[in-house]
This record gives structure tokens, C-alpha cells and sequence, in this order.
């Protein structure tokens, strides 16, 4: 959290009014005119985010209403064609990421940045144990010490609450919420000041997708996590999201917050949205 | 009708078999290597006369560095009498008219398959290491491509893991031969299959290695004095095999490389793997002259570098 600015005191009888933290605290994030071209397919136009310390905004549009795309570009997995991007962390602030080297891109990605696949495959090594996916990104860091690498990932799987007892089982043989529980794990093992979650319950049954759920505003509660969700499931959303934006085609139609979007929708598509039910 | 018959005469062949193009190619690529340690130089592997997995790529990188000044030696596994030793070392001795020993201390290019010498090797000698796989990412990155790079970004990591995973389930490291070393604090590297007792022998060593995969086109390098460092972890160490009790059946030497020999009522015996150490020090205990030089390893199974093998 960033250090408030020294106000005077308000005298007893004049109650002095803070202006919102969202405008006194600068973006953690900042996206600027985002996109991106698969050949004649535009997959992104022109997207602008800003992501506030400790705030959580979801993104919801149908399938290649192109989300995922812009949560790869954020995770520095794909490169764009346009835009700026920013993170306000320590050694990179005012660098606009896009431009870094594959370096600077990689000690980013792993230092600042977790992420959380729909598909567990593609954020684990489903052979290896699951306490070794975690300490995997400890050792990208440089951790070379065993001992240390397995406190710090059976600390992390405790945090994303994965029964201690199955440390050592590779994902291959664990459930679907267990292995959404170590890719968690695995991303918030580092203590990253932005998290990605892509997904991460589509694919659950409607039980376990409410434990997880439960895990996820737990660490929001405890950690304050800057992260971004993106889901198409509306309840995830709202469960989740102080903000929201409504993307189609690539492009964002809609930005606001939670209830107000999810509630009182302005544009046709957000109210298409909002109002489908099977 | 015999074999030299039907061969062409020695003088049909350029000095050290390869042409001179190919010798001046071989001879930058190894440049590079010695300026880059570790780092993997591709080349243009040639055909000779023996198949490629026999040690073509040791034997190409002798053809071109040997000169009739030079003594060789030839080795596999420890032996100089196996077949593979021996067809290397007259094929190499026929080419160059090289003169050949089995003493280490006597020969200035030693032509290795799986093992480093017993004694140490000095400064102006060359090890020539036989290398069947160069690439030590290949068993957590198939794709040499994707490994290339992985050594461009010096990205190990996935290493220490697969040493994170075999203490976890096995409760010890599991490599054996062919121990990934880093080299240089830059760039790891397989030191071919040598077992892992050879490897704190490449450490500061005052010789220079060359290493060289034929089949696989290419080869590497770790200059004299240089950091080669298997890798552990700060609080799990890398360790030799255990040569604790084991006595040669021959010579009585202990805490050295030692090749196990199965015996008929079960159980077994000991012999020196390092055969040119085994016969010299034969020869002393008949009581004729030997010299025997400086071992890597002392009788009470030290090495000569203190700090280099880590204890528990």
C-alpha cells in the first residue's frame, strides 16, 4: 500500500473529506492503446486498463472477445503490435515493458508476475511433484538452498490451502481443484505484485469452483494483490471483481464498477450479457 | 591378399588423414570453444573410416591437433588395451606418425572415452574427451532448439528442479555419468559420460579439455584454470562415488576409480579402472623404475583441491 500524503489535521468540527483512494493512489498498472493482429483477424483494438494497488478487476466478453489475448500480452508471453505497458515496480517503473529485452521481459515475468491458466497443463510440469512447481519458480529466482525451497513451497500451497499430506504428488494425479490450487501456488510463491488469473475456475464443478472462489478472496484479503481475472462466468466476476470491463471483438465496450455494470448495464452488449440466461 | 594390399599407400593420404580444409576448420571451431568455456561451437563433423558413435568426434579433434612431436594416449573406460582404444590409437599413430605411450605422465594428447586419468594432468596437456550427447538440457528440453536458447538466457533452472525432485523422492542425487557442470559460472555443460568422481578433476585444472561429439556436430572447450562447478544445492552437495573399502585386486590401491568384477560364488572384486596407473604400479612392486605422478585423489581418498567436493 502506498504511503498516504501528509495532510494537516482537520480541525474537530470540520470533517475533511478524502478524495477516493482509486484517485489519490497512482496505477500499479497502466495499458495503453493495445493491439494486436493475427494476420486480417484483429484479436485487440486500441485497449487502455489501469490497475489500481491492491484492486482486483475482472474482464468478461464471449470466447475471442479476445481476453485471453491481452492477459498473454500483460504475462509478456506474446508481443503486441501497439501499445504501452507499465507496472510501477521497483527497478521497472516508467519502462515501458513491451520494449524490454527478453531478459528484463523473463526477471519480470517472474519476479512481478503470476499467472493462472484455464488449462493447469500449461502453467505445470504435470510430472514433476507439485511442492517442485512451486519451488520451480523460487529457483528461477535464484534460490539454491533445499531447504529453503521446501518451506517456501509448502508455505505457498498452505496459503492457496492444498492439503499439506499430497506435497509430493505430481499434478498428474490430482484433481482439478487441486491443480488450479498449485498453479496458485506457484504464482503467488514469490509474493508477485500483480496476479493473472485466466479462467481459473471454468472446468470446476460448481462446489469445488466455490472453495476456490473462497481461497482466491481469502488471499485478496490477506495479501491485497493487485490482480486481473478474466472470466466469461458473470458470478465469478461479481464474487471477485471490485471493477469490470465488457470487451467485444477486441475491443472494451464498457468499464465501471462490479455492481453498477453488472446491474445497470449501459451498453447493448453488456445488457445481452447480463440478461442471457440459458 | 591382405588388408594393406588393397589399401592405398600412406602417402595417399594428407598428414592426419583429415584434408587441410577440414583440419583449419576444426582447429577455429576449438578456438571458439577455448574462448567460450563450455559454450557448444557447431562443426562440420567428416566421415572417417570408423562409425560415427566410436569416438569420431575425439578422433577428429586429435587428427588435427597432434604433430609428430607429440606422445598419445588413447583410453576408454580407463583401459588402453580395449578395442575401441586400440583401433583409435593405430589409426591415429598411422596418420601422424605420432609416438604412443599408456603413461599419462608421459603423453602430451590423451584421447579419452568415459574417464579422466588417475593422475593429475599438467599444464601443456591436452584431454581429448569422446562425447556422445553434448547437450546437457536434452533430458528436460528435447527440442535443441528451445535448449540453445535456454543456454542464451542461461535459464537452468528446470536442473535444480530435477535435483529438487530426485532428493524428494530418492533422497539423494540420482545422475551418475556424465554429472551437468556449470562452467565459468556461465554455461552448463555435460563433461561427457566420465563418472561423477572425474568431474571435480576438470575443476582448475591446469590442462586444457576439449570435447568433441561427432555424431552430434559438435564441440566444446574448458581452458586451463577454469571454473567448472557440478551443479548442487547450498545445502545439498554434489558427491563422488563411494570408493571407501574398495581394493584393487591387483595392486592394492585404494580410494581410486575402481571397476567391479563379479566373482563366481558371489560377491566381488576390485581392479583399478586406470589401466596405465595399474601397470606402473605393477612395475614399482616388482621393483623396477616407475614414475608415478600426483593422483587426484590421495590413498585416504581426498582430493587435491581442498573445498571443491563439498562434506555433509
Amino acid at each position: 500500500m502506498n504511503i498516504e500524503p501528509v495532510t494537516p489535521q482537520p480541525q474537530p468540527h470540520q470533517r475533511r473529506l478524502l478524495p477516493p483512494r482509486l484517485v489519490r493512489q497512482a496505477p500499479l498498472l497502466e495499458l495503453r492503446g493495445l493491439s494486436k493482429r493475427y494476420g486480417r483477424i484483429v484479436a485487440v483494438q486500441g485497449v487502455n486498463l489501469e490497475l489500481y494497488p491492491g484492486e482486483t478487476v475482472g474482464i468478461v466478453g464471449e470466447s475471442g472477445s479476445g481476453k485471453s489475448t491481452v492477459l498473454r500480452m500483460l504475462n509478456l508471453e506474446e508481443a503486441t503490435d501497439t501499445g504501452t505497458y507499465h507496472l510501477a515496480v521497483p527497478g521497472f517503473t516508467g519502462q515501458n515493458l513491451f520494449a524490454l529485452d527478453r531478459f528484463h521481459q523473463r526477471q519480470l515475468r517472474i519476479q512481478q508476475i503470476g499467472i493462472v491458466y484455464q488449462q493447469p497443463h500449461m502453467g505445470l510440469r504435470m510430472q514433476a511433484t507439485s511442492g517442485g512447481n512451486v519451488a520451480e519458480r523460487l529457483i528461477m529466482a535464484g534460490e539454491r538452498r533445499f531447504a529453503t525451497l521446501r518451506r517456501a513451497a509448502s508455505d505457498a500451497l498452505a496459503s492457496s490451502e492444498f492439503p499439506a499430506d499430497r506435497i509430493d504428488d505430481p499434478p498428474a494425479v490430482l484433481s482439478g481443484g487441486m491443480q488450479q490450487r498449485v498453479q496458485l501456488a506457484k504464482a503467488i510463491a514469490l509474493r508477485p505484485a500483480l496476479l493473472l488469473l485466466d479462467e481459473p475456475t471454468t472446468g470446476l464443478d460448481v462446489s469445488i469452483q466455490a472453495l476456490v472462489l473462497d481461497t482466491l478472496l481469502r488471499l485478496r484479503r490477506e495479501r491485497q494483490i493487485t490482480t486481473l481475472i478474466v472470466s466469461h462466468d458473470l458470478g465469478v466476476i461479481r464474487t471477485l471483481a471490485d471493477r469490470v470491463l465488457v470487451m467485444r471483438h477486441g475491443a472494451v465496450v464498457e468499464c465501471g464498477l462490479t455492481d453498477q455494470i453488472l446491474d445497470d448495464p449501459q451498453h447493448p452488449y453488456t445488457q445481452q450479457l447480463v440478461s442471457a440466461r440459458l | 591378399m591382405s588388408l594393406a594390399s588393397l589399401a592405398h599407400p600412406r602417402q595417399d593420404f594428407s598428414y592426419g588423414f583429415l584434408d587441410a580444409f577440414a583440419k583449419r576448420e576444426l582447429r577455429r571451431r576449438m578456438l571458439k570453444a577455448i574462448a567460450i568455456p563450455g559454450f557448444q561451437v557447431p562443426y562440420a563433423s567428416r566421415e572417417l573410416p570408423i562409425a560415427r558413435g566410436w569416438g569420431t568426434g575425439g578422433l577428429q579433434v586429435t587428427l588435427s591437433i597432434v604433430s609428430p612431436t607429440d606422445t598419445l594416449k588413447v583410453i576408454d573406460q580407463g583401459a588402453d588395451d580395449s578395442v575401441n582404444a586400440a583401433n583409435l590409437r593405430r589409426f591415429i599413430a598411422r596418420m601422424t606418425s605420432v609416438a604412443t605411450t599408456t603413461d599419462t605422465l608421459a603423453a602430451t594428447v590423451i584421447q579419452s572415452r568415459h574417464r579422466v586419468p588417475e593422475e593429475r594432468l599438467r599444464e601443456g596437456q591436452v584431454l581429448v574427451l569422446q562425447v556422445p550427447d553434448p547437450e546437457p538440457l536434452r533430458q528436460v528440453q528435447p527440442d535443441s532448439s528451445r535448449a540453445r536458447e535456454m543456454h542464451a538466457d542461461a535459464d537452468y533452472a528446470q536442473m535444480w528442479l530435477t535435483l529438487y525432485e530426485q532428493l524428494v523422492r530418492f533422497g539423494r542425487f540420482m545422475q551418475g555419468a556424465s554429472y551437468p557442470v556449470l562452467v565459468h559460472g556461465r554455461y552448463l555443460m555435460s563433461p561427457s559420460p566420465i563418472p561423477r568422481w572425474d568431474t571435480p578433476a576438470l575443476h582448475q585444472a591446469a590442462h586444457l579439455t576439449l570435447l568433441s561429439a561427432g555424431r552430434e556436430k559438435r564441440l566444446y572447450a574448458v581452458p586451463p584454470y577454469t571454473d567448472v562447478r557440478p551443479i548442487e544445492f547450498e545445502d545439498v552437495f554434489f558427491q563422488v562415488e563411494n570408493m571407501a573399502g574398495r581394493i584393487c585386486m591387483l595392486t592394492g590401491a585404494r580410494n581410486k576409480f575402481m571397476d567391479e568384477l563379479p566373482v563366481a560364488e558371489g560377491g566381488s572384486q576390485f581392479r583399478l579402472s586406470d589401466t596405465g596407473y595399474a601397470a606402473k604400479l605393477l612395475r614399482r612392486a616388482r621393483g623396477d623404475a616407475a614414475t608415478l605422478g600426483a593422483t587426484y585423489f590421495d590413498d585416504e581418498g581426498h582430493f587435491y583441491q581442498p573445498g571443491v567436493i563439498r562434506a555433509e
